[in-house]
């Protein structure tokens, strides 16, 4: 049984912006037995579509949904689980924690600190630039999201100052190819969790800096400057109403940089030794993030030059509802590979749960099929 | 990679094992660091290091450090010691440097010789309240790593990179920091 709070594909229809499209091209959509047979494979789905493509998986799998069921405890009962819901409660055996990585946003404390004359957006609550008042915007953090809402803000007319912290640099395209297209032919987005130096990185690593166009464009520091975005370093705190950047912002470039172009390497390479650089262009290295002239320290947030902030920092799940004790003092969810630390408890669809590709629509299938191998073995093993 | 051959003097192992014994004793992790300061005369002053807290515990330098900062004689001092703003320079040069030997340990890159050059800009119209848009501090600080090591240069700026992000003195600096100030 498939316990949906909402209607099938209920996030993608609730919680997006209006623009958003998916970061994975067309032909990369793909779940057990069913594909994107469109006219557009390297296009990007837009969020009708991808709820028309999620909605039509679960109508061809005939998975048992049972929408509009908001789960609202699940507690150890017996050899299983208890799981209260709003329409009624069940008894089960096994449990698949399928809620995601993305709940709620999560925000930094600075924000108790800003004025009230700032409105304050996450990026769930975010939907186009019309939900804004006119004037000054301040986008935090520079991941898809980030990147994606301040190029969209920008566009509207309004002045933006993005803060960029950490972050993931990506080309959409290389050597002609889309770069997805070189994650998962290169056997990188493959990656065992197990085989990954640093887990707990990996794991919370920001999503890479791209965006899903028609025209397959990057989008990355460089054309946002170009579009008149003002770039600042990390937010590092909001005092006596102006907000403070770190000056740490070259080191920042420099780390995604590098970063960029070890990957860049590495699919060189994979291209190389394994006879394919006649399928793909020729290579390319891509200007350095361009620091500017002089990046702004702090920003007057009372003064009315900066009426809005958007928080793209990130989410956080929600397991308030579970009453399982496997849940770290951080909120996040104790598991090898997606084999929860209680007995037949697992989870599916969080960062590098199993592989890289974990997150992704197409991450799901080779997941799945490894933890019911496990839960198969599980129920079969207990009395 | 620390199982290499590389030698920088970093004993990376006891490093990594503090790591993992402090992931588990956050409480170990909180650390005091602590210096005293007596004026001497004019902008002439002497402060020592040898106390601080941590894994639970005060602990204590081998010895005693001490540091004389005064002004050049351009500002009417005797130049005594190093002017406050530049053992700032120092404690960014010596952290950044020590930070690169510990990351080239860890990554297998054995160091040859590490140099750093640094400069803050600062307009001292600020300090003297001549103009009081003028901040008192730096403005910018300039590092310039020159580094002889068996790798390429892109590892080598990647060692720098990621020394800067580990950095406590580069993050001091970049990032505000509550300073509270009483008198007693």
């Amino acid at each position: 049984m498939v316990l949906e709070r909402g209607e099938v594909a209920n996030s993608w229809r609730r919680e997006r912006w209006d623009s958003l499209r998916l970061l994975t091209p067309n032909w990369q959509s793909r779940l057990p037995g069913y594909r994107y047979e469109g006219p557009d494979p390297d296009g990007f789905m837009t969020m009708a579509e991808v709820i028309a493509f999620v909605a039509g998986f679960a109508a061809a799998s005939g998975a048992p949904v049972r929408t509009q069921t908001t789960v609202t405890s699940v507690v150890r009962a017996g050899e299983g689980y208890h799981v209260t819901t709003d329409r009624g409660d069940f008894e089960c055996r096994c449990l698949v924690l399928a809620s995601g990585a993305c709940n709620v946003a999560s925000v930094p404390g600075v924000r108790q600190a800003v004025p009230a004359s700032v409105e304050c957006f996450t990026a769930l609550e975010y939907r186009n630039p019309a939900q804004l008042p006119d004037g000054g915007v301040l986008v935090v953090g520079a991941s898809a999201t980030g990147v994606q809402l301040a190029d969209e803000i920008r566009r509207s007319g309004r002045p933006v100052t993005l803060s960029v912290g950490e972050h993931v640099r990506l080309p959409r395209t290389y050597r002609g190819k889309d770069v997805l297209w070189w994650m998962e032919a290169s056997g990188i987005w493959n990656q065992r969790y197990d085989e990954i130096d640093d887990l707990t990185r990996a794991r919370k690593l920001p999503s890479p800096q791209l965006v899903g166009t028609p025209e397959r464009a990057t989008l990355d520091l460089n054309s946002l400057s170009d579009a008149g975005v003002q770039i600042v370093g990390r937010l590092a705190a909001v005092r006596d109403g102006r907000a403070l950047f770190s000056g740490g912002l070259r080191n920042q470039f420099a780390l995604a940089d590098l970063k960029m172009d070890r990957l860049l390497d590495a699919f060189d390479e994979w291209a190389r030794s394994h006879r394919r650089d006649a399928d793909v262009g020729p290579t390319e290295r891509f200007e350095a993030t361009r620091p500017p002239a002089s990046s702004r320290l702090d920003l007057p947030l009372a003064t009315g030059e900066i009426r809005s902030i958007i928080w793209a920092t990130g989410f956080r799940p929600d397991y308030s509802w579970l009453h399982v004790p496997v849940v770290d003092p951080k909120g996040y969810l104790r598991h090898d590979g997606g084999v929860v630390d209680a007995p037949g408890l697992y989870a599916i669809g969080l960062p590098v749960l199993r592989r890289r590709k974990s997150t992704f629509i197409h991450g799901a299938e080779d997941d799945a099929r490894d933890l019911i191998e496990h839960l198969a073995g599980y129920l079969a093993n207990s009395p | 990679m620390a199982t290499t051959n590389v030698n920088n003097g970093v004993n990376v192992d006891a490093l990594l094992a503090a790591r993992e014994a402090l992931r588990g004793a956050p409480q170990a992790a909180k650390f005091k660091w602590r210096a005293s300061c007596k004026w001497k005369n004019g902008t002439h002053t002497n402060s020592t290091v040898q106390g601080f807290h941590g894994l639970g515990a005060e602990q204590k330098h081998k010895t005693e450090f001490s540091f004389e900062a005064d002004h050049p004689e351009i500002f009417a001092s005797e130049d005594l010691g190093a002017t406050p703003v530049e053992y700032v320079l120092v404690g960014l040069a010596s952290c950044l440097t020590a930070g690169v030997a510990a990351v080239a340990q860890n990554r297998g890159i054995q160091l040859r010789s590490v140099e750093a050059k640094l400069e803050g800009s600062m307009d001292i119209q600020g300090i003297l309240g001549i103009d009081s848009d003028v901040r008192n501090g730096y403005d910018d600080i300039k590092v310039t790593f020159n580094i002889d090591a068996d790798a390429s240069k892109k590892d080598i700026e990647a060692l720098v990179a990621q020394s800067q992000k580990r950095s406590a003195v580069y993050d001091i600096i970049t990032n505000p920091t509550n300073v509270t100030v009483e008198v007693v």
